[in-house]
C-alpha cells in the first residue's frame, strides 16, 4: 500500500537549506523553483516555533527560480550568474548550493559549476537535494556530507578535550538553539571544551575546528550517523554515538557518566556536579508535588507524536522521572527501515521497566487514527504537533506542541535537555494541565 | 478579450494568458500606457534572484480550505509544507467565522526517486482511495507538481479510471511550480478547476452575490450591507462548501476583494454563464468602495439605496477622516504588495494624505480576462502618471536597496517575509495580513489608524535597526536599486 502522507511532520530532502542557514553566516543558494524555499522554511521555521528568517533566510536565500525554460533546456548558466552575484551581493562568510526535483531530474551538471568556484578558493559547497530523495532528516545529513567531503581540511593536530557536538536536526526541531547550547554546557561542566557549529557564535570558525576535535559526540537515535562516520574515516576521529537526548535526572546523569568515561574524565567531578543538579531539580519538584499530585484533572498515560530523537527522550522522562506509563508512540521522521529495528530496540526500557510499542509512520493522519482508537482511561497527555490540537478537542486530552510543526508557540532559547530543561518541560505540560479548566 | 474554456482542464498562466510581467521598473503611467496600447511591457529578467513563491502555494491555499473538499498533492513531501502554514491561516478563519474548529487537509503521494523513473500514477489512485476512506469528502483535488508535470504523469486518466468507483467530484489543478513566475496564476488553477470541476449550470437566479475574497474578517458588515441591496453574499472559497460553489453559477454577481484573486473566476463566469463580474478598482479607501458599490448597485438595480448608503456613511466618517489627514500630513510610504492590493493601497494611502513615494508589486497583469488593464492601475495612471513604480516578484535585495535610498516613514507591504526588512532598518512598516483591512469607509479608519500608530511609536524598529546588521555587502547597497535587471528581451 501506497505510504500517504497527511499532516505533514517533515518536509523534503531540500529543507537541508535550514541547515546550513543553521550556521552563522552560511546562506544556501537554491537551484530549485521558485516555490520550494518558502514552503520549505513556513513549514520548518515560522510555523515552527516562530523561527523567522533571521540574518539570511527567508525570501533573502537566493534560487534561480526555476522556469520552464530552465526544465527543457538545462539552467547551469542561470546557476552560474546567480553563484556568482549572491557572492557580490549577499554578506556571507559560507555558501552551500542545494539542488530542487527539476534541477535532479533534469540532470543540471551542479558539481561542475560549483567547483568551478571552489577552484577559486569560494567558500562554497554543494549538495543534490532534490526533494524525491526523502526528508530533511537525511537532508540535512546530506548537507552535512557536502561539507565534511568538500570544504572540511586536517588539522594540525588533535585539540584535547575539543568534542564536536551533533544532535537535532536545526529549525526541524524548533528547540535546537536551546539543545545545543544546553548539552554544550553539560560538557563544559564536567571540564571538556564543546564545539558546536550550528547557532550562534559558531559558524566557519566552528566549522574550521570540526578536524581537530578529540572525539565527536552524537546524540541522536540514528540522524547524524553518517556524518560522525564519515569524519572518522576522513580525518581518524572517533565517535560516541548516544542514542538518547537527556532529560531530565535520569537520563542526564546517565549521559553525563557515558560521556565522562568515554572520555577519560575525572568521574568525581562528574558525580559533584550530578548531585549540585539534581538537588536544584529536585528543589522545585519538591516544591510542586502538590500540583503534579493534586491536581483536579491529572493525565495518567501518555502518546508521543514526534521524530526518534524527541519520542524516545520525551517518553524516558515521562516513565523514568515523572511516574507516566505510555501508549503507543509514533514515530514520524521517517526512519530508515534498516534502522527502525535498532531504534524500536531503544524503547524496549523507557525506565522501571516499562517499554512502549512504536509505530514508525510519517502519515500524521494514520497516527492520530490510531491515537482516536486507544483507549486511555483518564485524559491523555499528547505531545506532539500542532496538528494534534483539534485531535486533543475531541479526546479531551492535554496536549504541548514540542515537535514540528509547533506552530502554536513562539520559542527562543529554551530547550528541555537537562536538568533545568526538564524543568521547562514540566512547567510547559502542567501549564496546560492547570490553564484547561480556568 | 480572453475566452475562457471551462471544458479544457487546465488554465494556461498569466505570463501567457494576462501578458503578466516579474521584471519592470519605470512610471504608473508609462506601466499603464504600454499594456493600454498593446505595445506591451516588456519583461525584463533579473541575473540575480532570491526565493519568491510558487502557483502551488496559492492553489492548495485556496482549494485546501473548502471544508468539505480535500486536496491530493501528487508530488514528493515537500511540496505539501504549505499545509501547515495553509492550516494556520485555515484555523484563523474558522475562528474569524466561527465555524468548526478542525485541520485542513492537504494529503501528500509522497513521490519518491523511484516514482521519477517508473511513474506515480499507482500512487496517486492509492492516495485518493486511502484519503477518500478516511475523510470521506464532497470533492477531491489533485495538484500537479514540478516532478509531476516534468515526468509527465497523467493525472486526468488516472482520475477517469476512478471515476465510477467514487462517486463525487475528482478534478485536477495544474499548478506546477516552473511553470510561472507568478504565483496567482496558482489562484487561476484552483478556480479553474472549480469552474470546470465543481460548478454546475444554474437552475435558477438566485439573490446570491459570490463573494471572492480570503478569509472574510469583514462578513458581518457585508452581510449587513448587502442585506440593504436585496442580497446575501456567498465567500468564496475559504470555509464555503462543494455545494455552494456548485451553485455559484446562480448568483446575480461576483465581486472580489482583491482584482488578482477574483478577476478570472469573475470573467469565467460571467463568460459561462452571465453571472456579471463588478470590473471597478475593489473596495478599498473611500473612492474604491464607492466606484465598487454604484457599480454593484447599477447591477442590481439598488442605485438609491447605495446613494444612501454612501451619503450617510461619508458624513459619519468624515470627522475621523480629517483627523486622521491632519495627523499623516507630510508622511511618506512605500508599498510593496501585489498589483491588485497595490495599486488599490497606494490610492488608499493618498487619501489618506499620505505621500506615497514608490509602489512595487509582486507581478502586473497587463490585461484581466475581459481584456481591460486592471481598473485600480487604470485610475492611479490618470491622477499621478509620474508615480514612480516597480514590478519584482518579491525580490528583497531590490526592496532593501530601495527602502534604503526612499527611506520613507512607513512601509506598507502584503506577503510575508517583506516588512521585517524595513523594520531592520529603522523604518516602521505595516504588513497587511487582513484582506480587509482597508475596506470601505471603516476600513480605511481603521487603516489610517493603525499607520498613526505604527509612526507614533517606532521603538522596535529603531532599536532592532541599531543592533543587527543587513545581510548585503556594501557594494550592493551602491548600487542602483534595479542594476540586477536585464534589459527587455535579454
Amino acid at each position: 500500500m501506497t505510504q500517504i502522507i497527511d499532516q505533514i511532520r517533515h518536509v523534503c530532502t531540500l529543507g537541508g537549506l535550514q541547515s546550513v542557514l543553521a550556521i552563522e553566516r552560511a546562506i544556501p543558494v537554491l537551484h530549485a523553483g521558485p516555490g520550494c524555499g518558502q514552503k520549505l522554511w513556513g513549514a520548518v521555521g515560522l510555523q515552527n516555533g516562530g523561527q523567522g528568517s533571521g540574518y539570511a533566510g527567508g525570501h533573502t536565500v537566493p534560487c534561480t527560480n526555476t522556469t520552464e525554460r530552465d526544465v527543457v533546456f538545462g539552467a547551469v548558466d542561470k546557476l552560474e550568474a546567480t553563484i556568482e552575484n549572491a557572492f557580490k551581493v549577499i554578506d556571507a562568510d559560507f555558501f552551500a548550493v542545494l539542488t530542487g526535483c527539476a534541477s535532479d531530474i533534469v540532470g543540471d551538471d551542479v558539481g561542475d559549476v560549483v567547483r568551478g568556484f571552489q577552484k577559486q578558493g569560494k567558500p562554497i559547497v554543494y549538495a543534490e537535494t532534490g526533494g524525491f530523495k526523502g526528508n530533511n532528516f537525511i537532508g540535512h545529513e546530506m548537507v552535512l556530507d557536502s561539507i565534511i567531503e568538500q570544504y572540511l581540511q586536517p588539522a594540525p593536530g588533535v585539540v584535547p578535550g575539543q568534542v564536536n557536538i551533533w544532535a537535532v536536526v536545526p529549525y526541524q526541531d524548533p528547540f535546537w538553539t536551546g539543545v545545543y547550547a544546553d548539552l554544550s554546557e553539560l560538557l563544559r561542566a564536567i571540564g571538556l571544551t564543546p564545539n558546536v557549529i550550528f547557532g550562534q557564535g559558531g559558524g566557519v570558525a566552528a566549522l574550521n575546528r570540526v578536524s581537530a576535535a578529540q572525539f565527536n559526540l552524537l546524540v541522536s537515535p540514528w540522524v547524524g550517523l553518517k556524518g560522525v562516520e564519515q569524519l572518522e574515516k576522513k580525518f581518524g576521529t572517533p565517535f560516541l554515538h548516544y542514542p538518547v537526548l537527556p532529560i531530565g535526572p535520569t537520563e542526564t546523569g546517565k549521559f553525563l557518566r557515558a560521556v565522562a568515561s568515554y572520555a577519560g574524565l575525572d568521574l568525581a567531578r562528574v558525580e559533584a556536579f550530578i548531585a549540585q543538579r539534581e538537588e536544584h531539580y529536585y528543589h522545585y519538584i519538591e516544591r510542586a508535588a502538590e500540583v503534579l499530585l493534586e491536581t483536579r484533572f491529572l493525565p495518567r498515560h501518555f502518546t508521543i507524536v514526534a521524530d526518534s530523537a524527541y519520542a524516545l527522550s520525551l517518553a524516558k522522562f515521562l516513565v523514568s522521572d515523572l511516574g507516566l506509563i505510555p501508549e503507543r508512540l509514533y514515530v514520524v521522521d521517517g526512519t530508515p527501515e534498516d534502522r527502525q529495528a535498532e531504534v524500536r530496540e531503544y524503547f524496549k526500557d523507557l525506565g522501571e521497566g516499562i517499554g512502549a510499542e512504536v509505530l514508525f509512520t510519517p502519515d500524521g493522519g494514520e497516527a492520530q487514527e490510531k491515537i482516536r482508537a486507544t483507549k486511555f482511561r483518564s485524559r491523555p497527555l499528547i505531545l506532539g504537533s500542532s496538528w494534534e490540537r483539534v485531535l486533543t478537542k475531541e479526546l479531551n486530552a492535554f496536549v504541548l506542541s514540542v515537535s514540528m510543526p509547533v506552530s502554536d508557540r513562539l520559542l527562543f532559547d529554551r530547550s528541555y535537555v537537562g536538568y533545568t530543561g526538564a524543568l521547562r518541560l514540566v512547567e510547559d505540560i502542567y501549564s496546560v494541565i492547570l490553564s484547561d479548566f480556568q | 478579450m480572453g475566452t475562457i474554456n471551462i471544458k479544457q482542464n487546465e488554465v494556461p498562466v498569466r505570463e501567457f494568458r494576462l501578458g503578466a510581467v516579474t521584471g519592470y521598473v519605470g512610471t504608473i503611467g508609462d506601466l499603464h500606457d504600454r499594456a493600454a496600447d498593446g505595445c506591451d511591457v516588456g519583461n525584463r529578467e533579473r541575473c540575480f534572484t532570491q526565493a519568491s513563491a510558487c502557483s502551488s502555494g496559492c492553489c492548495q491555499g485556496q482549494l485546501g480550505s473548502i471544508s468539505d473538499a480535500l486536496v491530493i498533492n501528487h508530488a514528493p513531501v515537500g511540496c505539501a509544507a504549505d499545509a501547515v502554514a495553509s492550516n494556520v491561516n485555515y484555523k484563523s478563519g474558522a475562528r474569524l467565522r466561527g465555524l468548526d474548529y478542525k485541520n485542513l487537509r492537504i494529503i501528500s503521494t509522497n513521490l519518491d526517486e523511484r516514482d521519477t523513473v517508473f511513474g506515480g500514477a499507482e500512487k496517486l489512485r492509492d492516495t485518493i482511495l486511502q484519503a477518500n476512506e478516511r475523510y470521506h469528502p464532497k470533492a477531491i483535488f489533485v495538484t500537479a507538481s514540478c516532478v509531476s508535470g516534468i515526468i509527465g504523469e497523467d493525472i486526468q486518466s488516472v482520475l477517469n479510471d476512478l471515476k465510477d468507483e467514487l462517486d463525487i467530484p475528482l478534478v485536477p489543478a495544474f499548478c506546477e511550480g516552473f511553470k510561472s513566475k507568478v504565483w496567482a496564476s496558482g489562484f487561476d488553477a484552483a478556480f479553474h478547476a472549480v469552474l470546470h470541476g465543481i460548478v454546475a449550470p444554474p437552475r435558477f437566479k438566485t439573490n446570491k452575490v459570490n463573494f471572492v475574497n480570503f478569509r472574510g474578517s469583514a462578513r458581518k458588515e457585508i452581510i449587513s450591507t448587502f442585506e440593504k441591496l436585496g442580497v446575501e453574499p456567498v465567500f468564496l472559497l475559504q470555509h464555503s462548501t462543494v455545494e455552494e460553489i456548485r451553485r455559484i453559477s446562480e448568483a446575480r454577481a461576483t465581486v472580489s476583494i482583491c482584482g488578482t484573486l477574483g478577476s478570472y473566476l469573475g470573467n469565467g463566469l460571467e463568460q459561462h454563464y452571465g453571472v456579471p463580474y463588478v470590473r471597478t478598482e475593489q473596495p478599498h479607501g473611500i473612492t474604491g468602495y464607492k466606484n465598487w458599490l454604484r457599480s454593484l448597485g447599477t447591477l442590481l438595480e439598488s442605485e438609491e439605496e447605495v446613494e444612501k448608503i454612501i451619503a450617510s456613511e461619508e458624513a459619519r466618517i468624515a470627522p475621523d477622516l480629517e483627523e486622521l489627514r491632519a495627523k499623516l500630513k507630510g508622511k511618506t510610504a512605500v508599498v510593496g504588495m501585489g498589483p491588485s492590493f497595490g495599486h488599490n493601497y497606494t490610492r488608499v494611502l493618498r487619501e489618506l494624505g499620505v505621500e506615497v513615494l514608490w509602489a512595487a508589486t509582486w507581478h502586473f497583469d497587463q490585461k484581466y480576462d475581459h481584456g481591460e488593464v486592471p481598473e485600480s492601475t487604470k485610475r492611479l495612471a490618470e491622477v499621478d502618471g509620474d508615480l514612480p513604480v516597480s514590478v519584482g516578484d518579491q525580490q528583497n535585495y531590490e526592496i532593501v536597496n530601495l527602502l534604503n535610498k526612499l527611506k520613507p516613514d512607513i512601509y506598507v507591504t502584503r506577503h510575508g517575509g517583506s516588512s521585517v526588512w524595513a523594520t531592520k532598518m529603522g523604518i516602521a512598516s505595516y504588513m497587511i495580513t487582513d484582506e480587509y483591512a482597508a475596506f470601505g469607509f471603516n476600513g480605511i479608519i481603521n487603516f489610517g489608524n493603525v499607520i498613526v500608530d505604527k509612526l507614533t511609536n517606532r521603538s522596535l524598529a529603531r532599536k532592532l535597526a541599531e543592533r543587527i546588521k543587513l545581510p548585503y555587502s556594501e557594494w550592493w547597497l551602491a548600487q542602483d536599486s534595479f542594476s540586477l535587471l536585464n534589459a527587455e528581451g535579454f
